[in-house]
């Protein structure tokens, strides 16, 4: 991947995207549906585009989900 | 029935039990208590244990105190709450979001402890080759890419997002310090910088330094 494409990955902004209020108010109901195996991103794709691209909303997810499948 | 106990009927057998020892008589919802808060403390530990990996600034800090305050507060939250879960998740996810998010919270506040704030420089465009991984070896077009990127942020944004795209994208300060800081929430400043990064995208496409593939809209 050249610089350019770097760059205009991370200026790339998705219109479905919910912002961390929306993404973080059902971050407990996705997260049950990925540790249930089943399509969280297809029931909720605002989430998904949105976890896709805010760092800090992303961190709360992984440690989340983390948190219900690790014993 | 009561709505309490028409939701605990709704709810899968391990939530259920959780609720209706929460509500219980007192002996009994101490102890569950008790039982929760060491959940808490257990997942924020191991959270803030992980955190290490992906914020190298948390290398010194003393994590033991801060899990202790961010379960404290969880709990507080979850008993306070407690009549909002309506069981779209089990009870222990419900609960350990509180716990995570606090996490992030108490972290965007110890930052500053670790970081003292100094004024946000306007002028950081020596960092951004780096920031991206540009390749030294193409340093003519990294040059103009900068001086270009420069160039939209002051013709396109306003005062507000070109101070919060500084702080994030140049200067690498966390989304949830930079929101302590200017006593604001994570959701306003990522719509601020959201809006930033796509003015600046649209003025790099329109004068032929991106093209106009992968706008994630396709
Ligand atoms: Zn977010």
């Amino acid at each position: 991947m050249n610089h350019r494409d770097r760059l205009g990955r991370f200026l790339a902004t998705d219109p479905a995207d919910v912002g961390c209020e929306e993404a973080m108010a059902v971050l407990h109901v996705y997260v049950d549906l990925i540790a249930d195996g089943r399509d969280a991103a297809a029931a909720y794709p605002g989430v998904a585009a949105h976890l896709a691209a805010c760092g800090p909303c992303g961190e709360d997810f992984e440690g989340l989900l983390a948190a219900v499948t690790s014993p | 029935m009561k709505p309490l106990e028409e939701l605990v009927a709704a709810l899968d057998a391990e939530s259920a039990e959780w609720v209706a020892a929460l509500t219980g008589p007192a002996a009994e919802r101490a102890q569950r208590e008790a039982r929760l808060h060491g959940m808490l403390v257990r997942v924020a530990l191991h959270e803030l244990g992980r955190r290490r990996t992906t914020s190298p600034w948390l290398a010194g800090v003393e994590l033991e105190d801060l899990a202790h305050q961010a379960a404290a507060d969880a709990m507080l939250a979850i008993l306070r709450k407690l009549g909002t879960f309506r069981g779209e998740s089990r009870f222990t996810t419900w609960a350990y979001r509180f716990v995570i998010l606090e996490v992030s919270a108490k972290l965007g506040r110890h930052y500053w402890r670790v970081h003292p704030p100094v004024a946000l420089e306007a002028e950081a465009w020596e960092r951004l080759p780096d920031r991206f991984g540009l390749d030294p070896a193409e340093h003519v077009q990294r040059a103009e890419l900068v001086r270009a990127m420069g160039r939209a942020v002051d013709e396109t944004l306003t005062a507000h997002q070109r101070r919060l795209f500084t702080a994030i994208v140049l200067e690498g300060t966390p989304l949830d310090a930079l929101a302590v800081r200017l006593g604001t929430n994570r959701n306003a400043i990522y719509k601020t910088v959201f809006d930033a990064r796509r003015k600046i995208r649209a003025y790099l496409v329109a004068n032929g330094y991106l093209e106009q593939e992968g706008t994630g809209a396709r």
